[in-house]
């Protein structure tokens, strides 16, 4: 039996405002525990929200790069449930007048090819506080902080067929609202979190089969991981003769289970009704306007520009230039060295292996554009080779100094004086005769492996710093000349 | 529309507000005396007319993103039943 897989995602997107949606409450993330929480963030009695224009901008900001229509009188709704972090006893949110209507996104596969998946609408909503269930005596302990916090949840259509696209989509969106400024993509403090709707059905079907959210993935790999493990439970189910219960799952990133978190039927029933605190909000013509002609590059026209402009290929493209904090990194350092493709092979090789080494991001890299740049302009001027620059990056990773500090401190400089390179050459072609004589008798096809061990030789005389591209032009011309 | 007694019951589950035995048949009533009115009201042809979303005819001021809030949690945490660093110790809930 074959199988088709089909996946909508929603996705809470933390907006980078510096106050909550409905309070003038810091949300600076990691302050002490409730001391960002007002008293209208506690819901206190007599208290009235009132609504954050810079998350109204941020949203239509969205809007507006997704390519969809923005509502113009735009309504918040009382969504009604009871749980400790939610101290109103029901979370603001948007459900029939949302601020962005229907748009999309278009993604690339590994393979190339490209797919439209289309966005449903997204709203703006209040973000809930943290429960902590550490044990505090038998009780759980409660931080406001984060409530009031503002979202925007994009809801996609079911228009994903596999975790790969899941993933690409979910990275694009990453890659659209950090471009645009509008969140700091920071995931692991959760400013994005994903809930995945995935439902089985047998290849030709029309009917989508039912289906089950796994909610609060904070990281693509998880996301690929619960995608990956839910549809062969749901596979193995239906080919038991079982059925798939409509149910919200929790996945375990450290045990890679996931177990039911509550089924639908109990579930909720959430009431909603129009917030009589909250007067419809109209956005008029001339923001729109305004936002539009001042939205910042996306990421597919900076794709485009980063091929055209640099003459990067495609795919090194899309690495550099679909995460935001990259691509200023890619282009700073080729603003200092004005090699695109060394700037490129060095970001995207030795920078990002030692990056993911220590699970970190370009944003946090402790070698700076500027200095990557200085390091490439020191390879491109001969002064050091590239096995040096290895050298010089860990220097300056490990917070030696600059590059030329670094490059001075070690003492990295290569000889590139001919005349220096042609005594090693010399010395080493007369201290391996018996290698030399089976130079001279072998035949064209064997010598460029030979080679080899000469360069090798001189470069080890050298202690490295010779210019390996100058020691191969001599040998090669000493070596002519014996034949 | 009638409401019966499991709509009741229901409800008042959802709001978390315990009604006693006695109480249900009266609340069934009350309430369904509410929604005969609410019929009455869906009587009227509102054919061409957009919902309202609020009984005033005004627009929603916005504020600017600037912090106007100081710290007040000790103040807050003085009329809480619990605290324990910082934070409100609530009934253990896990779902």
């Amino acid at each position: 039996m074959s199988w088709e897989t089909v996946i909508g995602l929603e996705v809470h997107v933390q907006l980078a405002t510096k106050t909550k949606i409905f309070s003038g409450s810091s949300t600076a993330f990691g302050a002490a525990p409730n001391t960002q929480a007002s008293a209208v963030d506690l819901a206190m009695p007599g208290t009235l929200p009132v609504a954050n224009e810079q998350a109204f901008r941020y949203a239509i900001m969205f809007g507006l790069a997704i390519d969809a229509e923005i509502g113009k009188t735009s309504v918040f709704e009382r969504k009604n449930y009871f749980y400790p972090d939610l101290p109103k006893g029901y979370q603001t949110t948007q459900l029939a007048k949302p601020i962005v209507g229907p748009g999309h996104v278009d993604i690339q596969l590994k393979d190339g090819s490209h797919k439209r998946v289309r966005i449903h609408h997204a709203h703006l909503e209040e973000d809930a506080g943290k429960s902590l269930h550490e044990d505090f005596h038998g009780m759980s302990g409660i931080d406001l902080n984060r409530a009031g916090t503002p979202l925007i949840e994009i809801v996609s259509e079911p228009d994903m067929r596999n975790a790969e696209e899941a993933v690409a989509f979910a990275k694009k969106l990453h890659s659209i609202v950090t471009s645009l400024g509008i969140c700091d993509g920071n995931m692991s403090q959760g400013s994005m979190r994903f809930d995945v709707n995935i439902s089985v059905r047998k290849k030709g079907d029309e009917k989508l089969g039912t289906r089950t959210e796994t909610k609060n993935l904070n990281s693509f790999k998880f996301m690929e991981e619960a995608i990956a493990l839910e549809v062969e439970r749901q596979i193995d189910v239906i080919e038991d003769g079982g059925k798939i219960l409509q149910e919200t799952r929790l996945y375990n990133a450290d045990t890679k289970t996931a177990r039911s978190m509550r089924s639908k039927e109990e579930a909720n029933d959430y009431r909603y009704f129009p917030c009589p605190d909250l007067l419809p909000v109209v956005i008029d013509d001339a923001t729109i306007e305004q936002l539009r002609s001042t939205l910042p590059e996306l990421p597919d026209a900076r794709h485009k520009r980063f091929v055209e402009q640099y003459g990067l290929s495609d795919y090194d493209a899309g690495v550099l230039g679909d995460d935001a904090t990259m691509a200023h990194y890619f282009e700073a350092a080729t603003k200092v060295c004005g090699d695109a493709k060394l700037a490129a092979n060095w970001i995207m090789g030795e920078l990002s292996a030692r990056l993911n080494g220590e699970d970190k991001t370009i944003g946090d890299s402790p070698v700076s554009a500027v200095q990557l740049g200085q390091m490439i302009l020191r390879i491109k001027d001969n002064t050091i080779s590239n096995k040096m620059a290895k050298e010089v990056l860990q220097g300056v990773w490990t917070g030696e100094g600059d590059p030329d500090t670094v490059i001075e401190k070690r003492g990295l400089k290569q000889v590139s004086d001919s005349g220096a390179i042609e005594a090693l050459v010399a010395d080493v072609l007369a201290a391996n005769s018996a290698q030399v004589d089976n130079y001279r008798s072998a035949d064209d096809s064997k010598r460029p492996k030979m080679i080899g061990f000469f360069v090798g030789q001189i470069m080890k005389a050298s202690k490295g710093q010779a210019n390996p591209q100058q020691v191969n032009e001599i040998l090669l011309k000493k070596l002519n000349e014996l034949i | 529309m009638t409401i019966e007694r499991a709509d009741i019951e229901k409800l008042a589950e959802l709001a978390r507000i315990r009604i006693t035995e006695e109480n249900i048949a009266a609340t069934t009533r009350s309430l369904g005396n509410v929604l005969q009115l609410v019929d009455q009201l869906q009587a009227a042809d509102t054919t061409g007319i957009a919902p309202m979303a609020h009984p005033l005819d005004a627009v929603q001021r916005l504020r600017p993103d600037v912090v106007s809030e100081s710290d007040q949690r000790e103040a807050f945490q003085a009329i809480a039943p619990a605290t324990e660093n910082g934070l409100y110790l609530v009934p253990k809930v896990i779902e």
